[in-house]
């Protein structure tokens, strides 16, 4: 991405973002009476007003970083994937059951074992939907939902069933994990390593797409598949190993709020991450080192929301509306690029057609 | 601050979450039912195909309609809640279902044809608008229906098909929902109408080959406006189905991802509205058969989520089944396959 291009990518995704924020305000103003400026104070308070509120803005979007990662990915193949939600639901049981087998060793073998655990886990599932896609044809975008609804169910069944602690009541859970297994803060913050986890991920992404060959090819097979194969790419495996990552990625989000928040595997594991992760994602126009701004700002969202709700006294329902928004609008802007004229090269500029 | 520490649990923003807990409410085993055996789960079934079945037809139909003009919406998820909050506010507010099944069909429209004016600027995904309309209607509905949760509509009316009978379940699984037999007319009189009509033609022309639609002199952006317009329309009729009869309520939980099955189940039904018909009955007794089983002492609870997954596993199945690297699905307007 040379100069140009990122300014032209970083103008028109801050322009949709401002005018979704006013397209908020002027929707707040009109249905809660909600003036405009106490909107935006409240927003910027809670999600990052104060250090408290960095961290936990921090905090949620470490899940969102890694989830985001399972749409992106594969979206660099032509693949839209949004089966976050399951990858993320299933490598957070990998991750918990692991824990609980490896009880007694060190804890990093543990942390160890539950990563590697939540990676094969959420990663089974999306290589299954680009299987699909390579060997049947299956629109992956489909196929992944449908996976992410199943494996969603098959977590209900396990967790209410075969792999539940007999004391968790009300909310059925897995046992919980060894407590020295846990994630702890990272350098006296009150974040914890899942943060860096997620932007690690996030860079060894970029360095695989955007400057090996793999990633040369994956993005090649996805600017057009046929030409790809006619030109000897191994397409079949593009498709496998990156499908593979993504969901990795997203298996990777559930091990981390298994092993820094919930302790166990529960339906608080199943919280939306994977659904805002596919919002991220194409707010970071599925670039890898554009996913962690982009994630930061909805988990600031998501952080804000509370204090919205109790200083505004407007519903919890507000903050999604904004997200919904914001969506609708980077979707729109897509359609500018190309079009403004201070982006584009000089000698295109130049170029006279005849009458 | 302090504040802040109140509200650390990680469940506020999103409520998508949901999606993924089926609401099963019971299927009428009342106290006094009398004990059939293995004739009250295929009586149980019955019921829930059309009870269950019947927003799973509307959203399906509308889907249908809309991929036979050659566009996916995959945002009628949103579209349902949004009718089902429409649906069961209107009918609060005026006293009159009907109303309220009309102004969600309105609402529906609105949303359908915003994602279709968007879908036919330049270099935009159809598949991220489905999503992003789908965050946005949801949020949109759980936004305004806040007012809603708590007080009760007057309801659709249903037929008693089941009066002969003295044993409470079969009257409760033949008690037939009025939109449910709109739904029945509709879907072989959609077939007709795109089979016959003029209008039919021109919907499936844009579907086949843009350039032909084109070269005829309609304008495709037109028709596929008012091809999603309309299955968004459908769509929100489906969802005001769900307040204003089964489950019969507005809440936050009301939809369990009908609004997202819909696209599956037009591949299922390969593209046919008769076919729609028959696959959303399917899915309906498919979807109860857990909560049936359970009802019957076959199951355990926990088992019975495997049973809720079984629709989804049947769809893919089908689709890995009849889909090919090679071709198109057989049945699936050409359009569809182009846009990948």
């Amino acid at each position: 991405m040379n100069g140009r291009t990122l300014a032209e990518t970083l103008s028109i995704t801050i322009c949709a973002l401002l005018a979704s924020l006013v397209i908020f305000g002027v929707f707040m103003f009109a249905f809660a009476h909600v003036r405009p400026n106490d909107l935006f104070y409240w927003m910027y308070i809670g999600a990052f007003g104060t250090k408290f509120s960095w961290q936990y803005s921090l905090t949620r979007a470490a899940p969102l970083i890694l989830a985001a990662l399972c749409t992106a990915l594969p979206a660099r193949l032509g693949l839209i994937v949004i089966g976050g939600e399951g990858s993320l639901a299933l490598g957070g049981l990998a991750a918990a059951g692991t824990g609980l087998l490896l009880a007694g060793h060190s804890p990093y073998t543990i942390q160890f074992g539950m990563a590697g655990a939540a990676c094969v886990g959420g990663g089974l599932l999306i290589l299954v939907c680009g299987g699909l896609r390579y060997w049947r044809g299956v629109n992956a975008t489909i196929s992944s939902l449908l996976l992410a609804y199943i494996a969603i169910y098959v977590f209900d069944f396990l967790v209410e069933g075969p792999m539940r602690d007999p004391a968790s009541l009300n909310k059925p859970a897995t046992y919980p994990i060894p407590p020295e297994a846990m994630l702890g803060p990272m350098f006296g913050l009150d974040v914890h390593w899942g943060l860096a986890y997620g932007v690690v991920a996030c860079v060894l992404a970029w360095i695989l797409m955007d400057h090996t060959t793999f990633g040369f090819a994956a993005r090649m097979a996805g600017g057009n598949m046929r030409a790809a194969q006619a030109a000897g790419l191994p397409v079949g495996r593009l498709i496998l190993v990156t499908c593979a990552l993504g969901g990795a990625a997203a298996g990777l989000a559930g091990m981390v709020e298994v092993a820094a928040v919930h302790r166990q595997a529960n339906a608080s594991l199943i919280a939306g991450y994977g659904f805002t992760g596919i919002l991220v994602s194409f707010i970071a126009r599925h670039h890898p080192l554009g996913i962690i701004p982009a994630a930061v700002l909805f988990g600031g969202l998501g952080a804000a929301s509370g204090i919205m709700q109790r200083r505004l006294l407007i519903p919890d329902a507000s903050v999604q509306v904004l997200m919904g928004i914001m969506f609708v609008m980077i979707l729109l802007s897509e359609s500018l690029y190309g079009r403004l004229r201070i982006f584009q090269p000089r000698e295109v500029r130049e170029v006279v057609v005849p009458a | 601050v302090s504040e802040l520490v109140a509200h650390l649990d990680f469940s506020a923003v999103f409520h998508l979450s949901r999606l993924f807990h089926l609401a099963t409410p019971s299927l009428g085993a009342a106290s006094s039912a009398t004990d059939l055996g293995l004739w009250g789960l295929l009586i149980a079934v019955i019921a829930g195909a059309h009870k269950v079945g019947t927003p799973f037809l509307f959203v399906s139909l509308g889907e249908c309609i809309t991929e036979k003009s050659g566009r996916v919406n995959l945002g009628l998820e949103g579209t349902l809640v949004m009718g089902a909050m429409t649906g069961f506010a209107i009918s609060y507010k005026t006293g009159s279902p009907w109303v309220g099944v009309l102004a969600a069909a309105g609402v529906g429209a609105v949303l359908g044809a915003i994602h279709a004016a968007i879908c036919n600027l330049p270099r935009v995904n159809y598949i991220a608008v489905g999503i992003s309309m789908m965050l946005f209607g949801m949020g949109l509905a759980f936004y305004l229906g806040k007012p809603y949760i708590q007080p009760s509509a007057p309801k659709l009316p249903a037929l008693n098909l089941g009066f002969w009978s003295s044993i409470e379940q079969i009257q409760d699984a033949l008690r037939i929902n009025a939109l449910f037999v709109v739904g029945v007319v509709l879907a072989p009189f959609l077939a007709w109408v795109l089979k016959n009509t003029r209008w039919g033609l021109i919907l499936r022309l844009a579907g086949e080959s843009e350039e032909a639609a084109a070269a005829m002199g309609y304008s495709v952006p037109r028709i596929r406006l008012i091809a999603t317009a309309v299955g968004g329309a459908l769509a929100g009729v489906g969802g005001s189905y769900l307040s204003l009869y089964y489950p019969g309520s507005w809440s936050e939980q009301i939809s369990s991802g009908q609004g997202l099955m819909a696209v599956a189940l037009v591949i299922f039904a390969r593209w046919s509205p008769v076919r729609c018909l028959f696959a959303s009955l399917l899915f309906g007794g498919v979807g109860t058969l857990g909560v049936a089983m359970q009802g019957q002492n076959l199951t355990s609870a926990s088992v019975a989520y495997l049973w809720f997954a079984a629709p989804y596993v049947l769809t893919l199945l089908i689709m890995v089944i009849t889909c090919s690297r090679l071709r198109a699905m057989v049945g699936a307007p050409a359009e569809l396959s182009r846009v990948q």
